[in-house]
């Protein structure tokens, strides 16, 4: 079947008529280009959503107080109240299946005044008073010295670790904070290490401008307490955390007498609820993308099978005399069938690099232009999975397009076939 | 070589059916060269179509080589074509992008035999019909004449037990139509079976049995004293 005969004979069928063959060929290749391009940028658009997350891990919700919205055991409505560091405890014994929670407080906030002196320098900061576990799930990169750890908790060591944004502001001329003072809010803190943290929510400028300092010596030298402003959890890896969420509300509503039924006294914020949404998106997106690319694919094929047909009929002759010197029916059909496929994966591999080309050239673009990280948009890139599927959809539709033609070449007697000129 | 009993065919006209064959008896023997004539509509053609395998009878019997030919399926139709017969036609139907040899070549092809082969073979029989120097030349480069010897090389490459030929003179002129009748009997005179659809009497004359159809019957079979084309050129 896959002799040298053969394939000069597709080659002189199909440089026969070029401008025609061009044509035709050009419905794959459209096709198949539509459908990675769109399956590129959609990728692309996924990434560059999930930059978006920073590193932060999805599969943790985070949970503040808000007042009750029903009175309860005696207690009114309108009632506030915090969490205790107590609360840890026992979602931790009563609901399996956490990695991590990590109560937090913290000081100051967006705009806030200035709370942050070193020496002449001022600054207006975020400090959050942290657990160690807080580093995996929020990630930051530790640039020098170290984070907090359970010795600091421990023995309520008043250090902190600083952003590098922090640092360029309160050790301006570059000296070296690490074993340096700073003070907070007049507490005088050692600083024991600096960090950068990738991008996350388009602030990635306020994300530099943070300062963790033990949880404990937070509480203890700003009057907290055991109070907790809001926890971070993180579910284990084949746990759910939107389906653990409920009973860690329950926990803490039983432990502060909230009704049961009152939906408005805990906050909750679920992360992985979000990037399923997110994911879902894209999965939706994701399908159009195939939906709209495999239809214009689809007309494509049908103009090969149309110009196959086209083919036949000026060969009737021909392949009436083919007949009568003894080809069997299936080397007609294998002929016309080779042809199309010939056509639609040569057609097909054309389209698959050149839209690979342009996938490859913007790449090159965002790469260059360094505003690029803050775009929704990022690494638009096809799987070899797709390429691979986007072939086997090519082989296929280029045997069903010349299906048609090659029965017709066959359908037709020789006799017939020899009769028309 | 050939045993043909009763056999039958119509063809469905519309509504109408046109009764072509009404009952053909004929037989043909090894070596013979055998010219069926007959106005237009006596069914010739479609006689030299059942004997090619291009066409089915709708009863009768036929036998080539002592094998019964019929209910064959399109693939040993093809097969015992390729094996058993050449074709000559009036038009020449060569492959008008393929050049003389690879013309000549292509039954073999079907054959499944290999290229060097193939073109080995071929251009023994192009020598055969005088037109080796003619091998890379495509049909358009060839006169008419030309042609149909390259269709008769073609018919000879597969070495078929018969040869049917169609009108093979229908489109030259006298002169050329004798260089073809010659080289049809110097093919016949080493021993190859060989059929002649015309209505030439001149052309008829050059074979040695004549068969007359008239609608669709064979009214006379005759030996005759063969005229050599040789003595015309």
């Amino acid at each position: 079947m896959f002799n040298r005969d053969q394939w000069s004979e597709i080659l002189e069928a199909l440089t026969a008529n070029w401008f025609r063959t061009l044509l035709t060929a050009f419905g794959v290749f459209w096709g198949i280009f539509i459908l990675v391009i769109l399956l590129a940028a959609g990728k692309g658009l996924e990434n560059g959503v999930k930059q978006g997350f920073g590193d932060i891990a999805t599969n943790t919700m985070f949970m503040w107080t808000q007042t009750a919205s029903k009175p309860y055991k005696g207690l009114p409505k309108g009632r506030r109240f915090d969490f205790k560091i107590g609360d840890v405890a026992s979602i931790r014994d009563q609901v399996p299946g956490l990695e991590y929670i990590s109560p937090r407080n913290r000081l100051g906030g967006f705009r806030g005044t200035n709370n942050v002196t070193r020496g002449l320098n001022t600054g207006a900061f975020n400090v959050f008073g942290d657990y160690p576990e807080i580093i995996r799930q929020d990630p930051i990169s530790i640039t020098s010295g170290r984070f907090i750890n359970y010795g600091d908790i421990g023995n309520r060591r008043k250090v902190a670790v600083i952003g590098e944004g922090v640092k360029k502001e309160l050790f301006p001329d570059g000296e070296e904070p690490i074993g340096d003072y700073i003070k907070i809010q007049g507490v005088s803190f050692m600083v024991i290490g600096t960090y950068t943290k990738r991008n996350n929510n388009g602030d990635a400028e306020e994300g530099q401008k943070e300062i963790y300092v033990p949880f404990t010596s937070f509480s203890q030298a700003f009057n907290f307490g055991d109070r907790v402003g809001w926890m971070a959890i993180t579910a284990k890896d084949n746990e759910s955390i939107s389906e653990l969420k409920d009973d860690i509300i329950e926990v803490v509503k039983t432990n502060h007498k909230i009704h049961p039924e009152d939906n408005r006294a805990v906050g909750n914020f679920d992360l992985y609820e979000e990037f399923n949404k997110v994911n879902g998106l894209f999965i939706a997106l994701n399908g159009v993308a195939y939906f709209v690319g495999v239809l214009i694919l689809l007309s494509g094929i049908i103009g090969i099978s149309n110009i196959m047909l086209i083919v036949v009929k000026e060969r009737t002759k021909e392949i009436g005399i083919r007949r009568a010197l003894g080809a069997s029916p299936w080397a007609v059909r294998g002929q016309i069938l080779l042809e199309s496929i010939f056509l639609t994966i040569i057609s097909g591999m054309t389209g698959i690099a050149a839209s690979t080309g342009i996938i490859y050239l913007i790449n090159k673009m965002l790469e260059g232009n360094p505003d690029s990280k803050d775009t929704m948009f990022a690494n638009p890139s096809v799987d070899l999975v797709v390429i691979f599927v986007a072939l086997v959809i090519l082989i296929t539709s280029g045997l069903l397009a010349g299906l048609i033609p090659a029965q017709v070449a066959i359908k037709t007697k020789p006799i017939d076939a020899l009769r028309t000129e | 070589m050939i045993e043909i009993k009763d056999l039958h065919k119509s063809y469905q006209m519309g509504s109408n059916s046109l009764h072509v064959l009404k009952g053909i008896n004929f037989s043909v023997k090894e070596g013979e060269l055998v010219s069926i004539m007959g106005s237009s509509g006596s069914g010739k053609s479609t006689l030299l179509n059942i004997l090619g395998m291009l066409d089915e009878a709708d009863t009768g019997s036929y036998f080539l080589d002592g094998m019964p030919i019929k209910n064959l399926n399109e693939k040993i139709a093809a097969k015992y074509r390729n094996q058993f017969l050449g074709f000559i036609f009036q038009s020449f139907n060569l492959i008008t992008y393929k050049n003389a040899i690879d013309n000549v070549a292509l039954p073999l092809y079907y054959q499944g035999i290999k290229r060097k082969e193939r073109i080995e073979k071929g251009m023994h029989y192009l020598s055969k019909v005088g037109l080796a120097d003619w091998a890379t030349h495509l049909p358009n480069e060839l006169s008419g004449g030309q042609k149909q010897r390259v269709a008769i090389a073609r018919a000879l490459a597969s070495e078929p037990k018969v040869l049917l030929a169609d009108e093979p003179t229908g489109a030259l002129d006298t002169k050329t139509s004798y260089e073809v009748m010659e080289l049809i009997q110097g093919i016949n005179d080493e021993g190859k079976t060989i059929l002649i659809v015309t209505h030439e009497p001149d052309i008829a004359d050059m074979t040695k049995r004549i068969v007359n159809l008239k609608d669709g019957v064979i009214i006379d079979d005759t030996i005759v004293k063969q005229v050599k084309a040789a003595a015309y050129v």
